[in-house]
C-alpha cells in the first residue's frame, strides 16, 4: 500500500465504464459552452442592433443571464451531479443570501440615486 | 518513499510545517502579538481622552491608531487567535488525524501573516491608515486618503485571502474528515459553530474582496465606481463593506459561542441544554446575520420603509440569541460547577454579552439611532460585544486547551487575579462610554472641552483601560511563571471533559489518534466514562499512518504575494526605488512559480509504520494514561 504509490501507472485504473461515463461527460460540457457563447452572442446583439426593442432589451439580457448562471451552476459546477449533496447545499444557501441582498442593494441604491 | 522523517532545524521545522496542532501555535503566537499591538495603541488613545484638551498624541496620529486598532483587532487578532482554537481543536474534536487540506492550512497561516505584515508596515512609510477601520470612501478616496489607505486596502486583501481559504478548508474538514459515528448532529457545539462561521466568511469575505478591489482600482488605476463627481457612488462602498462588515462581527462571535458552549458543560458537569436548538439557533443567527447589514446605515438617508425593515430584522436576532443565552444558563442550573479561571470567563461572558446584546435592540431602532448615531454609545455597544463576547471566551478557551496544547496548565491563583482584574477593568473602561455617549460625546474625535460633563466618566473610562492593560500583563507572567514552574500535564484528560480531543494522549502526537474512534453518542468521551470503560473503543485495527510532507512552498507563495501587494502601493509612492511593476509582477511570478511547482511536483507524503505507532501506545499503556 506504502509503495506503488510513488510509482507511476501504466495504464489507467479507471474502468471501461468510468471512461464512458467521462467521455459523455465531455460531450455535455462542450454543448453547454457552445450554448452559453451562443447567449452571450445573443445579448450583445440584443444590445447593439435594434433587433430587440430597446425597453425590452435590459429585461431580456437579463432573462439570458439567469439562464446563463443556471447552466453555470447545474453544467460547470456539478449541481446535476449525484453525490453533490454538500457543495450543492453551500450554493443553495449562498444563492438564498445573494438573491435578497443583491435585490435589496438595487432597491436601496435606486433610491439614493440622485 | 522515506517512511522515516529526517530530523530537521526548529526553525526551518516550524516554517514547513503543515501539522494543524503547530499551524494553531503560530495562528495563537501572531494573534497574540497583533492583540498587544492594537492594545496598546487603545491604550495610547484611552491616555489622550483622558483629560480635556490633552496633547499626548497628535490628531493625525490618533486618526492612524484609531483605524489600525479596529482593522488589527477585527482582522489580525480575533480573527487568527479563534483560528488558533479552531486549527487544535477542530480535527482532535472531530476525531480527524489532521485537516483536509494540511498545504493549504499553511499557505492561510503565512498569507494573514504577510498581509499583516504589509499592513504594519504602513508605519514606515508616512504613518497608518488614517479613515476609520471602515475606510468611507470620500476620506478614504485618491483625493484625500494618503498611502496608508493604500496599505490597508493591500494588507487586508492578501491577509483576507488567507482568511479565505482556512475557512473552506474548515467546511471541507468537517464534512469530510469525521470519525465513524460522528454525524452531523453529534458534533460539539464549537465545530459547529466554527462550521457555520467558516460558511459566513466565505460568504462575507468575497464582498470584502470585490469592494477592496474596486477602491483598490479607483486608488491606483483612476477608476470612478466611489467618486460621485465623475458619476460614482459613495454610498455603494458603505453598503458593500456593511454586507461584509456585519457577518465579520457573527463570522467572531459564533465560535466564541462555541468555546462558551464548551466549557460550561465541562466544568458545570452536565451536558449542553438543548443542544439541537442551539446548532439551529447558529443557523438562524448566521442567516439574519447576513440580512440586517443596512441597520450600520440608518442615518445615511435610506427613507423610513428601508430602515423600518432593517431595524425590524435587526432585532429578530435577538430572539435565536436569547435562545442560547437561556441554553446556557440552564446548562448551568443544577450543575456541579467548578469556577475555575476557565468557568470564571465563560460564566461571566454570559452577562456581559447580554448588556451588549440589550444596547444592540438599543440601536437597531431606527429612529432612536439618529441619536446614539457616532456617539460613544456605539464604541460602548460594540467593545461589550467584542471584549465582553469575545475576547472573554477566547480567554475562556485558552485556560481550557492549554494543557492540551502545551502539556502544562496555567497558574489557577495568577488566572483568577488576571480575570477579577479584567473584568473590572473591562467595565470600568466601557460601562461609562454608555453615559458619555448619551450625554452626546462624538466617537473618533482625538479631544473635548473641559467642564462639560464628560471629565469624569473619560477618566474613569482611561483608569480602566490600565486595569485591562494590567490583566494582560498578568497573563504575560502567567504564560511565562507556567512554562517553567506549572503544573506538568501528562493525562489525556485533565479536567475530566466531554469530548474527543481529551482523548488524545498529552502531549498530541503528530498522528492525533492511533487507531481512528468509533463515536457512540453525542460527548463521545463522556458517553464511554458512563457506558464503557472510559477509553474510546477504534475503529479500526493499528495499520501504517499516512502523514503529509513539510513544504515551504506556503512561505514563498505568500512572500510572493506580500511582494505584489506592496509593488502595488508602490505605485501611489513618490519616488520609488526601483519600477512598482517589477515588484508586483515578481511577486505574482513568485506566488504562480509556487503553483506551479506545486502542481508538477508528485508529493506522497510518508508513512508512519504501524511497529511505532504500537510502540507508541505501549508506552502510553505503561505510564497510565
Amino acid at each position: 500500500m506504502a509503495d506503488n504509490l510513488s510509482q507511476s501507472f501504466d495504464k489507467s485504473a479507471m474502468t471501461e465504464e468510468e471512461r464512458r461515463h467521462i467521455k459523455k461527460e465531455i460531450r455535455k460540457q462542450i454543448v453547454v459552452f457552445a450554448l452559453m457563447i451562443f447567449l452571450t452572442l445573443m445579448s450583445f446583439m440584443a444590445v447593439a442592433t435594434d433587433v430587440v426593442p430597446r425597453s425590452f432589451a435590459i429585461p431580456f439580457i437579463f432573462i439570458l443571464a439567469v439562464i446563463q448562471f443556471a447552466l453555470q451552476l447545474f453544467f460547470f459546477m456539478h449541481m446535476k451531479d449525484k453525490d453533490h449533496g454538500w457543495a450543492n447545499a453551500f450554493m443553495i444557501s449562498g444563492i438564498f443570501i445573494t438573491v435578497p441582498t443583491i435585490a435589496a442593494l438595487m432597491l436601496l441604491l435606486g433610491v439614493n440615486k440622485i | 518513499m522515506a517512511t522515516q522523517k529526517q530530523e530537521k532545524s526548529v526553525i526551518w521545522d516550524w516554517l514547513t510545517t503543515v501539522d494543524h496542532k503547530k499551524i494553531a501555535i503560530m495562528y495563537l503566537i501572531a494573534g497574540t502579538l497583533f492583540f498587544v499591538k492594537a492594545g496598546v495603541m487603545a491604550l495610547f488613545m484611552r491616555i489622550q481622552l483622558m483629560y480635556p484638551e490633552m496633547n499626548f498624541l497628535s490628531g493625525q496620529t490618533f486618526n492612524e491608531f484609531i483605524t489600525m486598532h479596529g482593522t488589527i483587532m477585527l482582522f489580525l487578532a480575533a480573527t487568527p487567535l479563534l483560528f488558533a482554537f479552531m486549527n487544535y481543536v477542530i480535527p482532535l474534536q472531530i476525531g480527524a488525524r489532521d485537516v483536509a487540506f494540511p498545504f493549504v492550512n499553511a499557505l492561510g497561516f503565512w498569507i494573514f501573516f504577510f498581509g499583516g505584515l504589509l499592513l504594519s508596515l504602513s508605519w514606515f512609510f508616512g504613518g497608518g491608515p488614517d479613515a476609520g477601520w471602515t475606510a468611507y470612501v470620500p476620506l478614504s478616496s485618491r483625493d484625500y486618503g494618503g498611502l496608508g489607505i493604500d496599505f490597508y486596502v493591500l494588507g487586508l486583501q492578501v491577509s483576507g485571502i488567507g482568511t479565505l481559504i482556512s475557512a473552506i478548508n474548515f467546511l471541507v474538514t468537517i464534512v469530510n474528515m469525521r470519525a465513524p459515528g460522528m454525524t452531523m448532529m453529534r458534533l460539539p457545539l464549537f465545530v459547529w459553530t466554527s462550521f457555520i462561521s467558516s460558511t459566513l466568511i466565505l460568504f462575507a469575505f468575497t464582498p470584502l474582496a470585490a469592494g477592496l478591489a474596486l477602491l483598490m482600482l479607483d486608488r491606483l488605476f483612476e477608476a470612478q465606481y466611489f467618486i460621485p463627481s465623475m458619476g460614482g457612488n459613495v454610498v455603494l462602498w458603505q453598503h458593500i463593506f456593511w454586507i461584509f462588515g456585519h457577518p465579520e462581527v457573527y463570522i467572531l462571535v459564533l465560535p466564541a459561542f462555541g468555546i462558551i458552549s464548551e466549557v460550561i458543560p465541562a466544568f458545570s458537569r452536565k451536558r449542553l441544554f438543548g443542544y439541537t436548538a442551539m446548532v439551529f439557533a447558529t443557523m438562524i443567527i448566521a442567516f439574519l446575520g447576513f440580512m440586517v447589514w443596512a441597520h450600520h446605515m440608518f442615518t445615511v438617508g435610506m427613507g423610513p420603509v428601508a430602515n423600518s425593515i432593517f431595524a425590524v430584522a435587526t432585532m429578530t436576532i435577538a430572539v435565536p440569541t436569547g435562545i442560547k443565552i437561556f441554553n446556557w444558563l440552564f446548562t448551568m442550573w443544577g450543575g456541579k460547577i467548578t469556577f475555575n479561571t476557565a468557568m470564571l470567563f465563560a460564566s461571566s461572558f454570559v452577562p456581559t454579552f447580554v448588556l451588549g446584546g440589550v444596547t444592540g435592540v438599543m440601536l437597531a431602532m431606527a429612529p432612536v439611532d439618529y441619536l446614539y448615531h457616532d456617539t460613544y454609545f456605539v464604541v460602548a455597544h460594540f467593545h461589550y460585544i467584542i471584549v465582553g463576547g469575545i475576547v472573554l471566551s477566547l480567554f475562556a478557551g485558552l485556560f481550557y486547551w492549554y494543557p492540551k496544547m502545551f502539556g502544562h496548565m496555567l497558574n489557577e491563583t495568577l488566572g483568577k487575579l488576571f480575570f477579577w482584574v479584567f473584568y473590572i477593568g473591562f467595565h470600568l473602561t466601557f460601562f461609562v462610554q454608555h453615559l458619555l455617549g448619551l450625554m452626546g460625546m462624538p466617537r473618533r474625535v482625538y479631544t473635548y472641552l473641559g467642564d462639560q460633563g464628560l471629565d469624569a466618566f473619560n477618566f474613569i473610562s482611561t483608569i480602566g483601560t490600565f486595569f485591562m492593560s494590567a490583566g494582560v500583563i498578568l497573563l504575560v507572567i502567567n504564560v511565562i511563571y507556567s512554562a517553567f514552574k506549572g503544573e506538568r500535564v501528562t493525562v489525556a484528560d485533565p479536567w475530566d471533559a466531554r469530548t474527543l480531543e481529551w482523548a488524545t494522549p498529552t502531549p498530541v502526537p503528530e498522528y492525533n489518534f492511533a487507531q481512528t474512534p468509533q463515536v457512540r453518542s453525542l460527548d463521545p468521551l463522556f458517553y464511554e466514562k458512563i457506558h464503557g470503560d472510559g477509553t474510546m473503543k477504534p475503529a479500526e485495527p493499528v495499520t501504517d499512518i499516512h502523514m503529509p510532507n513539510g513544504s515551504i512552498l506556503p512561505f514563498i507563495m505568500s512572500i510572493g504575494l506580500f511582494f505584489a501587494g506592496f509593488g502595488l502601493i508602490m505605485l501611489n509612492m513618490d519616488n520609488p526605488i526601483i519600477n512598482p511593476w517589477i515588484v508586483a509582477i515578481g511577486g505574482l511570478a513568485l506566488t504562480f512559480g509556487c503553483m506551479f511547482v506545486r502542481s508538477i511536483k508528485e508529493d506522497h507524503g510518508y508513512h508512519i509504520p504501524a511497529e511505532q505507532v504500537k510502540a507508541d501506545l505501549a508506552e502510553l499503556k505503561k505510564g497510565g494514561n
